[in-house]
């Protein structure tokens, strides 16, 4: 395929993705969500994810600790440590890898069974039973992941800071009352709300980029390979792309208030 | 009724009907015969709007389905239930599950009601106790029976066939046949079946049309059409193929 054609796909797809995004948004307002299924979503999302971003989280807070004490106690800040991985936890690292980690497990998982659904013809049999796969498929995993996102953010936070503070303090010998105080002294609830809100965006990236592919996915097993790549691969950079306008916007909107 | 005109399809640069125009009756069992490849479930998946044409028009009950968009289909698909050639059942529900899926929102039925429904329309197809089984546990003719019991618990209008026999061996296809003549007689419908099974379109076909060459070749009551001299026709249904044509 020549460049012009690659354009010409991309946004194509793109059109494809805000019409998605659209009639989810128009069906989330007009459609009553069936709890059930709901709330598997929010498990299979939530619950499901977590040993992931668990371990995502500690390890990212402990490296973190580690070489923030390498670089600051060459200028005596020791007891600073915390406050960096703190405020980096908060409104960058916590959302974004809990974001990618998602991406790669959800993301993937969604992408594979809604194109599993289409090759096998069961989106088909949704609509002749007069459902909109949109309703059926979509929404739910939409609304579970804009739940669930933010909530394994603030596990992935909470347990990253906590790695952070037993490095610092067991294996770093740094002062626990300071490092203590000095986190506190310098995260704000600004860099937290930045934080939350990114997860939830993120959260509708994974689902909406997931739900697309696989409802768009291509003939066959090759088919399904393929839009279980592209879903994890175009959630994960969506979210590295869209993390950095964030960070320009919600930074100008919370630390100018 | 249905009435078909004009339909033109094309994927990409291979155009698969090309000017299609029939009417099907209420009430009539019309078998669609034709070439594998030669467009017959697409034009099935036109009938239901699961597909648009490049032009020409539906009309069910009057009303042209073209242009429609979704959520108009979700009110007009109502009226029809269509079993899939692989039966197309929800891998992560039970039997029951997929049979009652109609009703999952219904407030005005009771789970009793429900269940009763789905047991009622499960010993139609001859499936009693099979509720609580996966989809992974059945055969190929079970899984049929199955996507046809949750076609027609609602009571459709007109129910869509794609290759029920396709797959099958010949008793399991004689038993599918017949399952499609009681539900026509027990419920009333308007039968439209797709297939290349030539003893299945016997069995349950009023009348026969044949697709050949992206249209309409011939349509005809089923004991005229098997008496048909044309060679296409008697090719097809000799099941003789031609020295002349490449079939791979």
């Amino acid at each position: 395929m020549n460049f012009r054609g690659w354009i010409a796909d991309w946004i194509e797809g793109l059109g494809r993705l805000a019409m998605l995004t659209r009639e989810a948004v128009a069906s989330l307002f007009t459609f009553k969500v069936a709890w059930s299924d709901l709330l598997y979503q929010v498990y299979f999302v939530g619950v499901k994810s977590q040993s992931v971003v668990l371990i995502t989280g500690a390890f990212t807070g402990m490296v973190l600790g580690a070489q923030t004490y390498f670089q600051f106690h060459k200028v005596r800040m020791d007891t600073a440590t915390l406050a960096v991985v703190s405020v980096s936890m908060c409104s960058e690292l916590g959302p974004v890898l809990t974001g990618l980690m998602v991406a790669g497990r959800v993301g993937a998982a969604i992408a594979a069974e809604l194109g599993t659904m289409k090759v096998t013809e069961q989106i088909d049999a949704l609509r002749t039973l007069a459902t909109h796969p949109v309703d059926y498929l979509v929404v739910p995993r939409l609304v579970a992941l804009h739940i669930a996102l933010p909530l394994l953010t603030i596990e992935a936070i909470a347990v990253g800071i906590g790695a952070g503070y037993l490095v610092g303090v067991y294996l770093l010998d740094i002062d626990s009352t300071y490092l203590w105080i000095n986190m506190l002294k310098y995260t704000t609830s600004s860099d937290l709300t930045i934080g939350l809100i990114k997860s939830f965006i993120f959260g509708g990236i994974v689902a909406l980029i997931g739900c697309y592919k696989g409802i768009s996915c291509g003939e066959g097993a090759e088919g399904v390979g393929r839009a279980t790549t592209e879903a994890v691969v175009y959630s994960s950079i969506t979210i590295l792309i869209t993390n950095f306008f964030l960070t320009l916007t919600l930074g100008r909107i919370f630390h100018t208030l | 009724m249905i009435e078909v005109r004009d339909l033109k399809k094309s994927f990409g640069p291979n155009r698969i009907l090309d000017g299609l125009s029939f009417e099907i009756p209420r009430g009539e069992s019309l078998v669609i015969i034709g070439r594998s490849g030669g467009g017959k479930s697409v034009l099935l998946k036109h009938l239901i709007g699961l597909l648009m044409p490049d032009s020409g028009a539906v009309l069910i009950d009057g009303k042209n389905i073209v242009g429609m968009n979704e959520r108009e289909l979700l009110s007009v698909r109502g009226k029809f239930g269509m079993l899939f050639q692989g039966a197309a059942l929800f891998d992560s529900m039970t039997v029951a599950e997929n049979v009652a899926f109609a009703f999952r929102h219904s407030p005005e039925m009771t789970v009793r009601e429900i269940q009763s429904k789905v047991g009622e329309v499960l010993e139609m197809v001859d499936l009693p106790g099979t509720e609580n089984k996966k989809p992974s546990e059945l055969s190929g003719g079970m899984r049929k029976r199955v996507g046809l019991a949750r076609a027609i618990i609602y009571h459709p209008e007109i129910v869509l066939y794609d290759e029920p026999t396709t797959g099958l061996d010949p008793i399991v296809s004689d038993s599918i046949d017949k399952l499609i003549l009681r539900v026509r007689d027990c419920l009333d419908v308007t039968t439209i079946v797709v297939t290349h099974d030539m003893r299945s379109a016997r069995t349950v076909g009023q009348r026969i049309l044949m697709l050949h060459d992206k249209k309409v070749y011939a349509a005809a009551p089923t004991d005229q059409f098997f008496q048909s001299q044309d060679p296409v026709i008697r090719r097809f249904i000799d099941g003789v193929s031609d020295a002349k044509e490449h079939y791979f």
